[in-house]
């Protein structure tokens, strides 16, 4: 008699169990089947294009067959590399001003904001900022303003990973460094920095794979180029340009290459994000969370 | 060897809270002291103005004078300098999870520029001895991350670090409050070995911890310092009647 109402109520717990479960996995499968589907699509439009002479050659002219994308490949390494090499510094230096130095102070508070907003910045005025900064004065496009326009806009985006990830390094790790008499400035580089450098670097990888895929700050910048260059001075090829002029085009050909591109452009950015994953973690020890 | 340390009007704010006020004491050179009260009423401020940690919070304040033997805390020391002398271990073990064992004892000296290996090793050695840590990780020294140990160990493993630095003063902030029994006399028994060579301040909320390791105890209640005695007279004859009250259990 007097168990009825238990037995009612676990299995009503039971049941609500069951639907949360449920809710989490459909959630799950919603996130990850946009992904899987773009990858599968990919892969059935753009693997038959792709072949040797797809990495080794450059585009060749309208009605020619074959050619591949090789410019646009090494140009979109360029154009990552001098835009880490501005954006990862530069971010990860405010970053750590906010969190360690500046926390609570005015000047702190107004970068937070400002690079807030520039996260919200649409791509295309990163463009334009780079146009004017680097374009005009040198009064031609260049695979440097490119660099440019893409390290501005990897800033924000590791700028606050950045702190957020030091932020959630304990106080009593920072107090253990000073407690040792190690200077602040040290303790914050070689303690709260390591400490939080997972987490960095995944900020920086995001950042990263974001730009990569950028096509509207290279337009008036890195401009594109169907031939073979290296020259930071010059115009330079990168994959999503390439991608987009091969898209719009009106030639069958050209837009299997695209979806060729597109696929490459896939794979590149997994193995780039994986091999510093692979590098950074193996410094640091196994058993340290 | 430790040097006793003479406390005069020492006052401390956080923000606008009086937390510390007016404290006068001499710590004894080479025994340890066991400063003892209820939550809240400023004995973990104090042990951390004695290495000028209190002020790394920007709202607080301190006043008055700290001498440590030749040392003039509040006078033109340099922070960084005082705390190479004065080690401090805290509350909750705290290694540094990214370094191995070894690094996180070798940790004060390598920031600091030290870089004789071999030195370095012979002190990791010492240090670990001396903090009873040595016999349960000689063999994983630099394999294993310090975050890995079991709380007690990694307390032990933060004593070792304070030590390596070889400081003269070992503050402790309720070093045993997160561990279990066992760890906890292990950490009473090193606080004994230790306190031949090193001044010990201890923070407890153990009562029996501070009658077990420490000489002298202090008694401190709202940012005031009660009572400081032999242990043996605090716990047995105390002159407050405050004192006797705490120890008692009548509150607190």
């Amino acid at each position: 008699m007097s168990t009825a109402p238990f037995v009612l109520r676990s299995r009503l717990r039971a049941l609500s169990d069951h639907i949360a479960t449920g809710i989490a996995v459909l959630s799950t499968i919603l996130v990850v089947a946009p992904l899987v589907a773009i990858f599968a699509y990919l892969l059935f439009k753009g693997a038959s294009s792709l072949n040797l002479d797809f990495f080794i050659k450059i585009p060749k002219a309208v009605g020619e067959e074959g050619g591949g994308m090789a410019n646009a490949i090494v140009g979109s390494a360029i154009l990552l590399g001098l835009g880490s090499l501005i954006g990862v510094p530069v971010g990860i230096g405010g970053g750590v001003f906010l969190s360690e130095f500046g926390r609570g102070t005015k000047l702190a508070n107004t970068i937070r904001f400002t690079a807030d907003v520039l996260n919200g910045v649409p791509s295309i005025v990163m463009g334009i900022v780079a146009y004017s900064l680097v374009v005009v004065p040198m009064h031609h496009f260049s695979a440097f303003a490119g660099g440019v326009a893409l390290g501005i806009m990897m800033i924000p985006t590791v700028c606050r990973t950045t702190e957020e990830m030091l932020l959630m390094v304990p106080n009593v790790i920072r107090e253990a460094a000073l407690g040792l008499g190690v200077p602040n400035w040290r303790a914050v580089l070689s303690i709260t920095v390591k400490t939080a450098s997972p987490g960095i670097i995944t900020g920086c990888m995001l950042a990263f794979a974001r730009v990569a895929g950028e096509t509207a700050p290279l337009i008036f910048t890195a401009f594109g180029n169907a031939f073979w260059s290296t020259d930071l001075n010059r115009e330079i090829a990168a994959l999503p340009l390439q991608i987009y002029i091969y898209a719009i085009s009106p030639y069958d050909d050209w837009h299997r290459l695209a979806w060729g591109g597109a696929l490459v452009l896939i794979i590149l950015i997994v193995l780039a994000v994986s091999l510093v994953r692979y590098v950074t973690s193996r410094g640091v020890l196994k058993g340290a969370n | 060897m430790g040097v006793g340390i003479e406390v005069a009007s020492l006052n401390a704010w956080y923000g606008n809270n009086h937390t510390l006020q007016d404290i006068n004491l001499n710590i004894p050179a080479n025994h340890a002291t066991a400063l003892i009260g209820p939550s809240g009423c400023g004995k973990s401020t104090f042990v951390r103005c004695l290495n000028r940690m209190h002020e790394t919070n920007p709202i607080a304040r301190v006043t008055g004078t700290v001498r440590m033997g030749d040392l003039d805390i509040y006078g033109d020391a340099k922070p960084v300098e005082i705390r190479r002398r004065v080690g401090m271990v805290f509350q909750r073990p705290n290694p540094f999870p990214t370094m191995s064992i070894y690094d996180n004892v070798a940790a004060g000296l390598k920031l600091n520029g030290f870089t004789n290996r071999r030195a370095l090793d012979e002190i990791v050695e010492k240090s670990l001895r001396n903090s009873a840590l040595w016999d349960e990780v000689k063999d994983d020294l630099k394999k294993k991350s310090g975050a890995s140990l079991s709380g007690g160990q990694q307390q032990r493993l933060c004593i070792a670090r304070a030590l390596a630095v070889d400081p003269e003063v070992l503050l402790m902030d309720e070093p045993a409050s997160a561990l279990d029994p066992v760890s906890t006399s292990k950490i009473e028994d090193l606080i004994f070995q230790l306190k031949s060579q090193y001044t010990i301040v201890i923070v407890t909320h153990n009562m029996q911890q501070a009658a077990r390791v420490a000489e002298k105890t202090g008694f401190f209640l709202n940012g005031r310092m009660v009572e400081f005695d032999s242990t043996h007279k605090i716990f047995t004859n105390p002159s407050d009647k405050r004192t006797e009250d705490y120890i008692t259990g009548r509150f607190g």
